[in-house]
């Protein structure tokens, strides 16, 4: 009895934190919509502040002052970077502040790395609370009562604020309306940045409560955020008590699930996602998201080529076939990554921009490609050829299962969802030993002896890669493709003139699928082996970044994005230690000359069609 | 040293005179190394590591390099983490830089993702630190030699100390991967042979980083073992160590932990090392040989910090790259490898020796106690248990090596 009581506690000691954090993500994407990447970043910003305070400051006012420190010092970087980064964003197209949020934790990476050193670091205990008390018999740490305790204050004090403030009343009102909020006369930078101070505050503290728990150390962003997010999405985004209860089922559910089956730690809370968004679409406690009347600039229906476009195509496309004449092999390698990057780009971008869809969890289908060749090779001995055919079969019946499950969502629990199943599929690749080889991968997948030589696969990739982008376009001008597009724009009147919009989506996204694995299994044989991290959340986010880089709404967009992201990323790497810092930049410094994507910006120069302004007014 | 355009400039006239000089100009071309590992990934076991070979390739160029007077030149890149952006540096190591052989890696998968690509392209790859056992058993493959000494060995070193202790209920607890798993599978199977009494009563696997430490202390006090093996390490050990000696985990129960005395691993803890854990590690401040005397007084006055267990690795590592090369007679991949066969290397911890059957080398390393003095932790009662002893006999590996 004692022994269950005290993991209880432990488990809600674990949901305190977890909801210290989910709170602060929860609140800025309720207001603001910004899905911030670097959340995570401002929690470990919050324990290495802390540690340094503490390790200067002395006593018990000292300990305290400095997690009060740490997370005033958060919340000031918060405001910072809404004030230069993010306030130009919010006319971008959705989600574009995650590839800004993304550069942001590249940079903080490399800084915390620099500034406080490799080696983790240990801080003190807190005064009066190193001990333990005996609750039932057990030994239980006195710090973590008051991590119990935190959580529930907290809560409330957000409550009373939300609640008895009038600033709280009027981000409550832009969490619902945040354009009849504005009509109204509210000033939203301002409520913008004190939100984003609030809640990268939270993050800060959470991070300076860590220290008596943990050592400070440079892992802890990426650790902690994707938890972060999963918390706020089964709580439901931008409700509070929604968090508060999430974390408590996490918290609870992982203490007591290690128990019965200790394996279950990789995937736990995954799982319970999954089953919250396919019983509940909009969280525990949430509500479906008001659709943003004037959030983002109306897209301008994209047209087929023009006779110049074909030209330019035509031209790259013999520039590329002439190239292996030209380069040498480390060229050709890059090269073909990059093609099977744009091939993985592009069929992200057809879920995401004709589809309507974003996926945070698109590296299943990639890994789903990687792995049908790989274990195809494994256990049948099957060759390239049949390795290249299961590929995006594979991984098109992975998304045609997991699809029948999303399009049933709409937004960022759509895109959470597809995080899900794919962390799913990564930890049965993970830890399925027997078939998958765990994370010791697959070995020896290499291309068959005609397509060995860099430039026999480097034109293997390009017509395989090319075509499969060639295909995706094709379908996007099909009826199909107009029908999916209609869908996406105007569910009710589609719906209305007989189009039967979720299954359109559903297969759009099985296609999208399809054509990520076969992506993933010419990306497998290029490297010769298969590993759990190509189904990895990075690699879902590598995905992300070339399509927002590119622009969304552009259908060159991901094959620009693609090649300048990877591009930047292999050049950097090869030069110099602090290549994170140099991509975030990079990529911030993108984000900010081109707040449409790399293309979109170049096609907003470009001449306009007669009448399209017409259009576009008329769209308004 | 800052490399000036105008040096830059300078040296390569002099090369090309050189060239168009002397006929024996061949000779005066660097050996060129490749080197890959998870710099920004796992910096504070990388970076003592590079320190490590940066100080081998200085000692071994102002003796005159290798093969008659060829400097060593090491390129070096970062892997971030992931296996497939090593295989394109190897590719590009390879094909762009022309090194004549590779070297290095951290986490095991990405150490077998470049060992197979060193099997595909016939290229002498000296796995530095991967510790999983398939990379030469397994997946073992003629071009692939493996420095540290592996999971197999390590948790073998525990086991003997293991078998000493009266405890019959184990718990163990490891990291949910596969260098977890494998560390339990052997500890386990090597304790049961020597053991037959003993039973495990109870396992976590906390994934890695993200470990529940309060709930996983209580999770494995409920199972009333005598005694504990455990796995974690990095953030995960320091919360561990910290909320299991809050919650009397330790108290009068005995725990066998690897790699937990190394100094990557320790210091962090400071004050706050477990004292009397049972652990594989590296005493730098305590050992006597003249050979690591030698080495620490380098290290310390070029860096001005001392070494911990990576920095021996990276050093030993590059000193057996020119103890293969000079073996050789060449820079040829085949040769190479078959100097690789039975090379003999002299280290800061011995002499070593690159098993033939299976490519393992016999480094071994310091098996002991934790205690604290002066507020951080140390090695005590210690002893160097030879790698040699420790790995199953020739015939033995053969059978579990690819034919």
């Amino acid at each position: 009895m004692g022994f269950l009581v005290a993991q209880f506690l432990s488990g809600l000691a674990h949901a305190s934190s977890l909801f210290l954090v989910a709170a602060g993500l929860s609140i800025i994407f309720g207001v603001t919509r910004i899905v911030n990447f670097a959340h995570g970043s401002f929690y470990m910003l919050g324990a290495f502040v802390a540690y340094s305070l503490a390790d200067r400051l002395s006593g018990a006012l000292g300990f305290w002052g400095a997690v009060a420190g740490a997370a005033v010092f958060a919340g000031l970087l918060g405001v910072a970077v809404e004030v230069l980064l993010l306030r130009r964003l919010y006319r971008s197209p959705e989600l574009f502040q995650l590839l800004a949020t993304f550069g942001l934790v590249l940079v903080v990476q490399d800084l915390a790395l620099a500034i406080w050193g490799p080696e983790d670091l240990l801080g003190p205990r807190a005064p009066g609370l190193e001990g333990i008390v005996r609750i039932l018999g057990r030994p239980f740490p006195q710090y973590d009562l008051l991590l119990i305790a935190l959580g529930p204050a907290v809560l409330g004090l957000l409550w009373l604020l939300f609640h008895r403030t009038r600033w709280g009343i009027l981000v409550r009102a832009a969490t619902e309306d945040r354009e009849m909020t504005g009509a109204l006369g509210v000033k939203q930078t301002r409520l913008f940045t004190s939100v984003l101070f609030l809640g990268t505050a939270l993050a800060g503290l959470a991070g300076a409560l860590q220290v008596p728990r943990e050592a400070a150390n440079l892992q802890m962003d990426i650790n902690i955020v994707v938890e972060a997010f999963v918390v706020v999405v089964i709580g439901g985004m931008g409700s509070v008590a929604g968090a508060f209860l999430a974390s408590l089922l996490i918290g609870q559910l992982q203490a007591f699930g290690i128990l019965i089956f200790p394996q279950v730690t990789l995937v736990l809370v995954f799982l319970v996602m999954a089953l919250v968004l396919v019983v509940r679409p909009y969280g525990l406690l949430g509500r479906p998201q008001a659709v943003p009347r004037a959030g983002h600039a109306p897209e301008t229906p994209i047209a087929p080529a023009s006779q110049g476009a074909r030209i330019a195509w035509a031209a790259a496309l013999a520039v590329l076939l002439a190239l292996p004449l030209a380069v040498g092999d480390y060229a050709l390698v890059v090269l073909t990554e990059v093609f099977v990057l744009a091939l993985f780009a592009s069929s992200l971008h057809f879920a995401m921009g004709p589809g309507g869809m974003v996926s945070f969890g698109h590296a299943a289908y990639f890994g789903l490609g990687a792995y049908g060749a790989g274990l195809l090779m494994k256990h049948l001995g099957a060759g390239m050829v049949p390795g290249l055919i299961a590929a995006p079969l594979a991984a098109g019946l992975g998304a045609l299962v997991f699809g029948w499950f999303c399009v049933r969502l709409s937004g960022v629990y759509l895109a959470m969802l597809t995080l899900a199943f794919a962390q799913i599929v990564w930890s049965v690749a993970f830890q399925w030993y027997s078939v998958t080889g765990g994370d010791n991968g697959i070995l020896g997948v290499w291309p068959a002896a005609w397509a060995a030589p860099k430039w026999a696969f480097y034109y293997l990739s390009l017509v395989l890669a090319g075509g499969g982008i060639y295909l995706l376009r094709r379908v996007i001008f099909s009826p199909f493709g107009y029908a999916l597009r209609a869908g996406r724009d105007s569910p009710l009147r589609s719906d209305a003139i007989g189009i039967p919009v979720k299954r359109h989506q559903w297969a759009a996204f099985t296609l999208s699928g399809a054509a990520a694995g076969l992506a993933g299994g010419l990306y497998a044989y290029s490297k010769g082996s298969v590993f759990p991290n190509l189904i990895s959340i990075s690699t879902s986010v590598d995905a992300l970044v070339m399509v927002l880089l590119g622009g969304v709404q552009t259908l060159t967009g991901p094959i620009v994005g693609a090649a300048v992201f990877h591009g930047l990323e292999t050049e950097m790497v090869r030069h110099t230690d602090y290549w994170r810092l140099l991509l975030g930049v990079a990529i911030i410094a993108m984000v900010l000359v081109f707040p449409q994507g790399v293309v979109g910006a170049l096609e907003r120069l470009r001449p306009r069609r007669p009448g399209q302004a017409r259009e576009e007014a008329v769209a308004r | 040293m800052t490399v000036s355009r105008r040096m830059v400039l300078g040296s390569s006239v002099a090369a090309v005179l050189a060239v168009g000089l002397a006929g024996q100009a061949l000779a005066a071309d660097p050996v060129r190394i490749g080197e890959i590992n998870s710099y920004t990934g796992l910096p504070a076991f990388t970076i003592p590591y590079r320190n490590g070979w940066e100080l081998a390739v200085e000692e071994i160029n102002a003796k005159g390099g290798v093969l008659g007077g060829r400097k060593i030149v090491v390129v070096s890149r970062d892997d971030n983490g992931k296996p497939d952006d090593a295989v394109r540096i190897a590719n590009e190591l390879v094909t762009a830089e022309k090194v004549h052989l590779l070297a290095g890696t951290f986490f095991s998968h990405i150490g077998l993702a470049v060992s197979d690509f060193a099997k595909q392209n016939k290229t002498l790859f000296i796995a530095a630190e991967p510790l999983t056992d398939a990379i030469t058993w397994e997946k073992g493959n003629r071009y692939t030699f493996r420095l540290r000494p592996s999971n197999y060995m390590q948790a073998a070193m525990l086991v003997e100390e293991a078998a000493k202790l009266p405890a019959k209920r184990w718990a163990t607890v490891a990291p949910n991967y596969e260098y977890g798993q494998s560390a339990v599978a052997v500890f386990k199977e090597l304790l049961k042979a020597k053991r037959p009494d003993v039973e495990f009563v109870t396992e976590q696997w906390p994934a890695q980083g993200k470990i529940d430490a309060g709930s996983t202390a209580q999770a494995l006090a409920a199972g009333n073992p005598d005694a504990i093996f455990n796995v974690t390490f990095g953030p995960d050990l320091s919360k561990f160590v910290r909320e299991g000696t809050l919650r009397g985990l330790f108290e009068g129960k005995p725990v066998v932990s690897l790699l937990t005395g190394e100094p990557e691993y320790l210091d962090p803890l400071k004050g706050e090392a477990p004292e009397g854990w049972i652990v594989t590690g590296y005493p730098w401040d305590q050992i006597d040989t003249a050979e690591h005397k030698a080495f620490l007084a380098a290290y310390q006055k070029k860096f001005n910090d001392y070494p911990r267990l990576g920095s021996i690795v990276g050093y030993v590592t590059m000193k057996t790259a020119a103890a293969a090369l000079e073996r050789a007679g060449s820079t040829d991949a085949e040769k190479l490898v078959d100097a690789m066969q039975g090379l003999k290397v002299d280290t800061p911890l011995g002499a070593i020796t690159y098993r033939g059957s299976d490519h393992q080398a016999t480094l071994g390393a310091y098996v002991g106690k934790i205690a604290v003095k002066g507020g951080r932790g140390v090695m005590t009662d210690w002893r160097y248990a030879d790698g040699a002893a420790y790995l199953p006999p020739d015939e033995v590996v053969a059978k579990r090596r690819p034919q």
